[in-house]
Order: C-alpha cells, then sequence, then structure tokens
C-alpha cells in the first residue's frame, strides 16, 4: 500500500503556528527569496512546467493562469487565496491553515511576486472564525520580519454562503455585493477583483508552492500522476475506520484510499458507495473504486475528484435518502441568480421526496434526471452544474435505489397531476 | 473580424461582438428574457442558450463573445428542450393568470410561453405568494409576478441613482424588494416609474385608476374635464398601433370625448403659463443674486428625487408649481367662473405621461382652489386602454377641437414634452422680457440632445445666462451635487427625472428602447415647428388671463394659485385621502 506523503502538510505537528521561528527553522520563506531572484516570467514558467493544477475542484493548470494574469493590462493585480473551505465533508483548509499559515503566505507571496501584485487577501470560510487569529498573526510577524516587502495580505470573512467559495462569487463578496457568481468570459485573471487581473487560487494550490519552488519543478512533475501530478489531501469521513486527513500522491486509488488508509469500513460490512468530491461529488459505485483519484482518471471515469473529500456509504444506508438530504442542501445554498439552480434545485427536492415517498411515479423519475440534466448544462455557475450530479450519478450507478420506489404506471406521464 | 458559423451560415462580425448580436446580424433571432438593449448583460434568465462547438455545456448567447472558427447551434431540437425546460421553471413560478393580468398582451414571458408553445408544464404550479405593494400612489408591485431579471434594479441604481430596490433572500426565497422599508413608500422611490418600462412581466406596474374615471362619467351631476400633457398625444398613438405622433390633435380629442370628457383642455396651456411665471422668477432672482441657480419643478419624480436626496437644496427650486397643478388651481377657479359651473361638480383628469404625477396630485398642498386641484391622473397607457375599452375607429372620428379658454398653446408648450424643452421655453420668452427686442432664432440648438447633461451660455444683451439641462435622476445628482458644494456656474437648470424627458416618463408606452425615446422626441420637435406661435408669453389665451384674472406674473393671486413649497421627503408618508388598503384590490 502507498504511504502518505506530506508536502503540503510537511511541518505539521513539527511547528507552533504561532511562531514564525519555527516555520523558518524549518525552511520556511527560503522559497520566497529564491522565487525573488527569479524574474517573473522564469517562476510563471517553472510553475508551467511542474504542470501544478488547481486543487480547489477545476484542476485548472496554475501557471497557465497565473499568465494570463500577469499578460493582462492593468497596473494593479491582486492575489486571492480561497480559504472558502464551504464543502461539506472538506478540511484539508483549515488543517493547513491552523498548522502552517506561513506556508501559504509564503505560496501568496510567491505569486504576487509573479504576476506583480501588491495586495494580497484571504477570503476566510465565515464558520472559520478561529482562524482569523492565526492568519493575521502570522501575516504580522511575515510583515515585521521583512518577507512581505511590496506585498500584503488582508483577512477578510465570508458569512457562511457556500456559493462564496466559487471564485467570482467570492470577487463579489470581497467587493462587498452580494455573494454571486459572474458570468465568465471575462475570467478573473483579465478581470478580477475590482474589475483588475486576478488570481484566485484554493489553500491547497497556494501551499504546495514553496516547496516547487524550492525542489523544482521536475521533481514536482515526478510525483503522483503525470497529468495533474503532486500530492492531494483527502478527508474521509463517513462509514470508515479511520476518518481523518491523508495527503498522497495524485496516482493513489479510490480503494487505497478507503481500504488503505480508512482502514475499510466499520463492522466489515460492505460498501455501498463512495462520494468523492464533496457534497457535489459523483456516487461511485464499487466496481469503480480501483479508479486512481487523479483528476482526469476520475473525470475519464465519469467522476469528479473536487475538494477531495471521501464520503463512504456502507450496504446499510439509504443512498435515496441521501441524495434528497444533498439536494436540499443545494436548495438552501443556491444564491438564486440563475433560473435553472433557483427553480431547480427545490423542484429536485421535491420530485426526490416525493419519490422516497413512494408517490412517485415514472414520470417523475423521468423529469427529475432530465431537470438534474438541465442544470448541469445551462447553470450559470459551478452550483448549478453540479448539484443534480450526485442525484444523476446515483441514478446512473444504483438505479433499482430509485426504480424501486416508483409505481410503474405510465398513465400519469405527460400529465402529473 | 471574426468568422464564425451560426446554423451552418458563416458570419463574420468585428471582434468583442456577442453570439446574440453576431445571430442578429444574420437573421437569427435567438429568444431572450433578462436581456434588455440599454442595459448591461445579467445571463441570469437562460432562455438564450445555444450549444457552442461540441460542448455538453450551453452558453448564454447575450453572454458569449464570439471566437475565430466558433460554430454556434441555436437552433437544433436539444438546445430549444433545454430553453423550453427553463421557461417552464419560471413558469411554474409565475401566477396562472394571465387573462386578469395588466400585461396581458404586453408581457415578455408571455410572449415566449407562445413561442414556445408551452401548453403544459411538467412541474407543480408553485407561486410565492407574497403580498402585492400598493403602498405609493403612483405604482404598485406584484412580488409573485417576479422572474428576478433585475432590470428594475439596474435601472433605479444606474439610471436614476435611487437604489429604491435590491436583492433579499437567497436561492429560491430571492426577491427584489424596496430597499431599506418593507413597502415602496418607505424606500428612496421617486415614483418615475422607469422601471415599468425594464420589467418584461407584471411585477411592477402604475396604479390603475380607470374605474374612477369611469364612474365620474357614469354621474350625471359631474363635468368631466381632461387636460393633456404636451408629450402624451404623440405617444399614445403607438398604444393604437400607430407611430409616434402618428395621431393627429383632432382626432384625439375626438377620442378623448367619444370616450366620456365633457370638455377637453390643454396642459400645454399651462406650460405656456409656466414659462411666464417661472421666466419672471428666474429675471427676478438672476437681478437680486438669489438663491441661484433656479431649477425648475414641473417634473414630480425629480421633485420628490430632490426632496428625498437633497433636503437642504429645496430653496433653489422655482416655486411654480408644474403645469398639471397650475392646470388643477386654474380649472376649478378661473375657468370655473368663466364657464359658469359649480368647481364642486367639476372632475379634473390630467391625462399624463408619468406615474409620479399621481403622487404629486395627491399631495396635501395641491389644493388651492378649495378642492383637490387635480382629481385623478390617467397615464398615457391608461388612456389607451380607454380607448381598447370604447373599440374606437380612429380612422372615423370626426375631427374635433380643442375646448377654448385653457385649450390654446404655442410651441414652447408643446417642448415641455422633451428633455431642453422647458429650457428653450423660457429661453425664448426670457430674452423677450430681458431685452425687450424680438428674438428671431427661436430653435436654441445648444440645449437640444441627448448628451444627460447639457449646457448652454445665453447673452441677453450683455447679460450673460448659464443654462444647463438634465434629464434622468442621474444627471440631476450630479447636477445637485455641484450646486450643494457652491461649484455650480448656472443660473438656471432645468432637470427631468426620467430619460430623454417626459416623452420617456413611467407613464408612456412601454418603452422597450432609448431608440424609442429618440423617435418621440423628433416627433415633437416637428409639432412645434408646426405651431405658428412659438413663444409663450405670445399666447393670446396667456394674456387674457393676466389680464382678467391674475394681474401680472408673480402677482398675489398667482403665488395663492400658481406657487408651491416643498418639503424633506420624511413627510412623504402622509397622503391624505389616500388608503392604501383601498388600493390593494385583486
Amino acid at each position: 500500500m502507498a504511504r502518505e506523503t506530506r508536502i503540503v502538510l510537511k511541518n505539521l505537528g513539527k511547528i507552533d503556528p504561532m511562531k514564525i521561528e519555527d516555520a523558518v527553522a524549518q525552511g520556511g520563506y527560503q522559497a520566497l527569496l529564491k522565487a525573488r531572484d527569479m524574474s517573473p516570467a522564469d517562476l510563471i514558467q517553472e510553475i508551467k512546467d511542474s504542470n501544478l493544477r488547481g486543487r480547489g475542484g477545476a484542476g485548472f493548470n496554475c501557471g497557465q493562469k497565473w499568465a494570463f494574469a500577469a499578460a493582462a493590462p492593468g497596473n494593479e493585480r491582486y492575489v486571492v487565496c480561497n480559504a472558502d473551505e464551504g464543502e461539506p465533508g472538506t478540511y484539508k483548509d483549515r488543517i493547513i491553515m491552523e498548522n502552517d499559515p506561513h506556508r501559504l503566505i509564503e505560496g501568496m507571496a510567491i505569486c504576487a511576486h509573479a504576476i506583480n501584485a501588491r495586495q494580497g487577501y484571504i477570503y476566510l470560510r465565515g464558520e472559520y472564525s478561529f482562524l482569523r487569529r492565526v492568519l493575521t498573526h502570522a501575516i504580522d510577524q511575515a510583515r515585521e520580519a521583512g518577507y512581505l516587502d511590496g506585498f500584503d495580505i488582508t483577512v477578510r470573512r465570508g458569512a457562511g454562503a457556500y456559493i462564496c467559495g466559487e471564485e467570482t462569487a467570492l470577487i463579489e463578496s470581497l467587493e462587498g455585493k452580494r455573494g454571486e457568481p459572474r458570468y465568465k468570459p471575462p475570467y478573473p485573471p483579465t478581470q478580477g477583483l475590482w474589475q483588475r487581473p486576478t488570481i484566485v487560487n484554493n489553500v491547497e494550490t497556494l501551499a504546495n508552492l514553496p516547496s516547487i519552488v524550492d525542489k523544482g519543478a521536475s521533481w514536482f512533475a515526478s510525483l503522483g500522476a503525470p497529468s495533474y501530478p503532486g500530492t492531494k489531501i483527502f478527508t474521509l469521513t463517513g462509514d470508515i475506520k479511520n476518518p481523518g486527513f491523508y495527503e498522497v500522491p495524485t496516482n493513489t486509488t479510490i480503494r487505497d484510499i478507503v481500504y488503505g488508509f480508512g482502514g475499510g469500513i466499520p463492522g466489515d460490512l460492505a460498501l455501498q458507495a463512495v462520494q468523492i468530491g464533496g457534497t457535489s461529488g459523483a456516487f461511485i459505485p464499487p466496481d469503480l473504486l480501483d479508479t486512481p483519484a487523479d483528476f482526469d482518471s476520475m473525470q475519464y471515469a465519469g467522476l469528479s475528484l473536487g475538494s477531495g473529500a471521501v464520503y463512504v456509504l456502507d450496504e446499510t444506508r439509504d443512498i435515496l435518502e441521501v441524495v434528497t438530504r444533498i439536494e436540499s442542501f443545494f436548495e438552501h445554498e443556491s444564491c438564486g441568480k440563475c433560473t435553472p439552480c433557483r427553480e431547480g434545485t427545490p423542484r429536485l427536492v421535491g420530485l426526490l421526496e416525493k419519490i422516497a415517498q413512494g408517490r412517485g411515479s415514472r414520470f417523475d423519475l423521468d423529469l427529475a434526471r432530465k431537470l438534474g440534466h438541465n442544470m448541469t448544462i445551462t447553470s450559470l455557475c459551478g452550483l448549478g452544474m453540479a448539484a443534480p450530479v450526485p442525484m444523476l450519478t446515483a441514478m446512473q450507478h444504483f438505479p433499482a435505489v430509485f426504480t424501486q420506489q416508483v409505481s410503474a404506471k405510465t398513465s400519469e406521464e405527460g400529465t402529473p397531476w | 473580424m471574426v468568422n464564425l458559423t451560426i446554423d451552418g451560415q458563416s458570419v463574420s462580425v468585428p471582434e468583442g461582438t456577442t453570439i446574440l448580436e453576431a445571430a442578429r446580424a444574420v437573421g437569427v433571432r435567438i429568444p431572450t428574457l433578462c436581456f434588455h438593449p440599454d442595459q448591461s448583460i445579467k445571463a441570469n434568465c437562460r432562455i438564450c442558450m445555444c450549444k457552442v462547438g461540441e460542448s455538453r455545456v450551453l452558453q448564454a448567447a447575450c453572454a458569449s463573445p464570439v471566437y475565430e472558427g466558433m460554430t454556434v447551434d441555436t437552433r437544433s431540437p436539444a438546445v430549444i428542450e433545454a430553453r423550453k425546460l427553463n421557461l417552464q421553471l419560471l413558469l411554474a413560478n409565475h401566477p396562472q393568470d394571465c387573462l386578469n393580468c395588466i400585461r396581458n398582451g404586453a408581457c415578455q414571458l408571455q410572449d415566449l410561453a407562445a413561442e414556445f408553445y408551452v401548453r403544459d408544464n411538467p412541474f407543480e404550479i408553485k407561486t410565492r405568494r407574497m403580498e402585492k405593494d400598493f403602498s405609493t400612489p403612483s405604482l404598485f408591485r406584484d412580488p409573485d409576478k417576479c422572474i428576478l431579471c433585475r432590470r428594475c434594479i439596474e435601472v433605479c441604481s444606474v439610471v436614476q441613482t435611487v437604489n429604491a430596490y435590491g436583492m433579499q433572500g437567497r436561492g429560491i426565497s430571492s426577491i427584489v424588494v424596496p430597499t431599506m422599508g418593507e413597502k415602496q413608500i418607505e424606500s428612496t422611490c421617486i415614483m418615475c416609474g422607469q422601471c415599468i418600462h425594464v420589467c418584461p412581466v407584471a411585477a411592477i406596474n402604475e396604479v390603475e385608476e380607470i374605474d374612477k374615471f369611469m364612474a365620474a362619467v357614469a354621474d350625471p351631476d359631474m363635468v368631466v374635464v381632461t387636460q393633456i400633457a404636451p408629450s402624451v398625444r404623440l405617444a399614445v398613438a403607438e398604444e393604437i398601433g400607430r407611430r409616434t405622433g402618428d395621431l393627429p390633435m383632432e382626432s384625439f380629442v375626438s377620442a378623448l370625448r367619444h370616450v366620456g370628457f365633457d370638455y377637453v383642455l390643454s396642459t400645454n396651456y399651462t406650460a405656456d403659463l409656466t414659462i411666464m411665471e417661472e421666466g419672471s422668477e428666474l429675471l427676478k432672482r438672476i437681478q437680486e443674486n438669489d438663491r441661484l441657480p433656479v431649477i425648475t419643478s414641473c417634473s414630480p419624480g425629480w421633485i420628490n428625487f430632490c426632496e428625498t436626496f437633497f433636503p437642504d437644496m429645496l430653496d433653489h427650486l422655482s416655486s411654480c408649481k408644474s403645469p398639471q397643478q397650475m392646470f388643477g388651481a386654474l380649472v376649478k377657479t378661473y375657468w370655473a367662473e368663466k364657464m359658469g359651473i359649480d368647481p364642486a361638480r367639476i372632475y379634473s383628469v390630467s391625462i399624463m405621461p408619468c406615474v409620479a404625477k399621481k403622487y404629486e396630485a395627491a399631495r396635501p398642498e395641491m389644493n388651492a382652489s378649495g378642492y383637490r386641484d387635480v382629481d385623478l391622473v390617467l397615464t398615457t397607457r391608461e388612456v389607451g386602454r380607454l380607448f381598447r375599452l370604447n373599440r374606437l375607429d380612429f380612422s372615423k372620428l370626426p375631427p374635433s377641437q380643442l375646448d377654448s379658454w385653457m385649450g390654446n398653446f404655442t410651441g414652447a408648450g408643446v417642448i415641455f414634452g422633451t428633455s431642453g424643452g422647458v429650457t428653450e421655453a423660457a429661453l425664448r420668452t426670457a430674452y423677450e422680457l430681458a431685452t425687450g427686442e424680438l428674438l428671431e432664432e427661436v430653435e436654441f440648438h445648444t440645449v437640444r440632445g441627448r448628451e444627460n447633461i447639457r449646457e448652454a451660455e445665453i447673452d441677453m444683451k450683455g447679460t450673460k445666462v448659464n443654462v444647463a439641462v438634465g434629464h434622468s435622476t442621474r444627471a440631476a445628482r450630479e447636477l445637485m451635487e455641484q450646486v450643494r458644494s457652491g461649484q455650480s456656474k448656472y443660473h438656471f437648470i432645468e432637470i427631468m427625472a426620467c430619460p430623454g424627458g417626459c416623452i420617456g416618463g413611467g407613464g408612456q408606452p412601454l418603452t422597450r428602447s432609448d431608440q424609442q425615446r429618440a423617435e418621440r422626441i423628433e416627433a415633437i420637435y416637428l409639432e412645434d415647428q408646426a405651431q405658428k406661435l412659438r413663444k409663450s408669453h405670445e399666447n393670446p389665451d396667456i394674456k387674457t388671463l393676466y389680464d382678467e384674472y391674475l394681474g401680472a406674473p408673480l402677482s398675489e393671486k398667482s403665488h395663492q394659485l400658481l406657487h408651491t413649497h416643498y418639503h424633506p421627503a420624511r413627510n412623504r408618508y402622509a397622503v391624505p385621502g389616500f388608503n392604501p388598503q383601498a388600493q390593494a384590490r385583486g
């Protein structure tokens, strides 16, 4: 079985997060100094060569994104750290920030050098209020130690909206507006915060940077899966013997994560399904467990890596109930801007409840599938596009769960009332 | 240029063009709902979805810029099905009472439902069941109808800088609300009604008062008198399916008599009178260097705006009532006397391009005659409905002239209907009053045009008068910030709350774009040119009025009937005789 490979969490337990000396003693900020000796163009090329891809869920090439921002016209550019870790079951960013805040600050400063930004923001999840003190303290120390020359970081707290993890909604919220996504293009690297070039990177992405700069692009590119190299932190929840977080190479299979690191299912019950990527992730049947967990392999199998949350369901769980609850979550968290998500999420909940209560027909099942599909192709942002995914994948991989609940009668088709 | 293919047709368009615009260039009309030609892209209705290349995810045509080699599919069955399902989602959360709806036949959602041949809805019909808001005498809101396109929010914040609307709640609970208050009357709303024009459905509407008119007509004791505002005749043609201006005054007057008016008079007459009073006030205040600049007070939306946002600047407003209220005060005094009609029997109706006029007429101070000066305000749209109700055949109506006494007007009165008109009319008269010389060239082209703020310096034989013209309350705010900071160089400022002036008023036929406003402005200047008399002080009936009744401009009698005062907006809550509950029908 694979072993944990700690890059992002390398200092975990070795340093006191409130002491910059501890971080520096472990090599902290050395990469920043090295990066500043490089030209921004060389630095961006180095990150491109490392093939580091966004850890927030979209998997976009990080260096490529920076290149867009660096090339975009404008005098003012921003680095924004997306720390609005709102995906249920995900807490990797919290682990990074509460144990090694300097790593994040260093990563942001490296990015700032690459795109010539003077101001950074950490958009901190509203529920992580206790981390604000850790972060501001670390920023103060870094500033005093002179590591933030020409660059400063401000911590801004969200107010608990899931949608603000979407980068343009996050930007709107940072601007003091209602947290709602913008239509794209333009993308944030060209027009982001206050319409200026902005890099929004996830905590885990930024925390990878010091090691890449320190050890070189080719070192990083050789780790894990070639198309999505490096490590990924998975957070295990649900019916699992060893819940917790594990930083593993990206070519680790789902089976290794669940049965190796996770130790399998309590009571040695059979596995029914795994949901990876958070609440918006796909439901994965046992026969796909040998899929490597990297971005492209998952996508190839019709799944998504997402945030790296791993939610395990044993054979006793009622998938229909879980899916219904998940869709209620999306109904609650939809921002309300676009039609398919605003109007669609409550309709999905209504249809699923009807089916779960045994009042549904084939028509309802087909309508839920059709609506879910429409949401994935017409919603304005990723929230609405991903919201039906758990339901759709559950329908795909566990059809009996749904069909056994609905009446076979077809007389209602076309006229459900 | 960028080359792309839309539904198999090759198109070449400039860089930055959206799919929607590129499609129009080749005659492909992609359906839209939240899109508005004068507004920013919203991309929230998800009706204009198109398939781009092989991408699984559809793109919103309104928000997607074209790129070289792009292939767009706008009308395959899968694309149409996707749009239709989104439409059905909206319809399932929308009251199904089209037959009783004020926008029946003028609703973009209804049009789409027809285009998409929606015959049933797979979703259960479930509407919000929120209370209607009848708190203002001018407009009412029906939040159940709202489809959350947010055009009202944009027009109110960007065009008008009033910010009376905002979003509240999230997801399915999202709703447009009047900000800082539960009811419209408690918000900063100035009742200009621009939101009505941009609303694609019936979420925001004028308070409809046709029934009150019908009751007055049915009452044999009542003498129903109307005044027609300058911009109404031109625009009302659109209500009967004709082009702007394509309804002669004789036909319009005839139609009004047919629907039940006993006397048909003209607000243009009191527009001329306003010039006499306001022009005199201007000259007096310039001579005495008293509270300059003088700012016009014809536009009730603007007055509401000033009372709300510039309560410390109210002294600058001309004390002249608007032409509507001057008319109202005179019709139950001077006119009643002259006609030998008991003012108690007069039911005074004004036909206005404006919804704020409904509030203005309801103001407690507007009873100089001893009665409510204007009993009822009907908008251009309501008059259109009256015409349809009476099934008038305009091609066969016998021509009819305006009644005398308060029916005659000059070209100066006509141009009150457009932004810049009051200024031009005032200059025509002020020049001759101040210099004693004949003004040869009556057209002041510097104050005409479409810019939000225009300015001119007029040389009145040595006296230089600086004037500014602003339309939309965004322009008003800019001009007033200058006044407040003491930086304003003007002697006279004309402000109209609505874009384009009254021709773009909130009570006008539903206005789909700025282009429509431009056409109405053109028609108004043509009408001015057609008048023999083009200066207010040349109006013989105005001369008679002063000789017989008022004496001179700014006389005591004038002050009593034709001038008013203003107060900070917090007093707006109390409108005597206006009972929101009584309005809340349906």
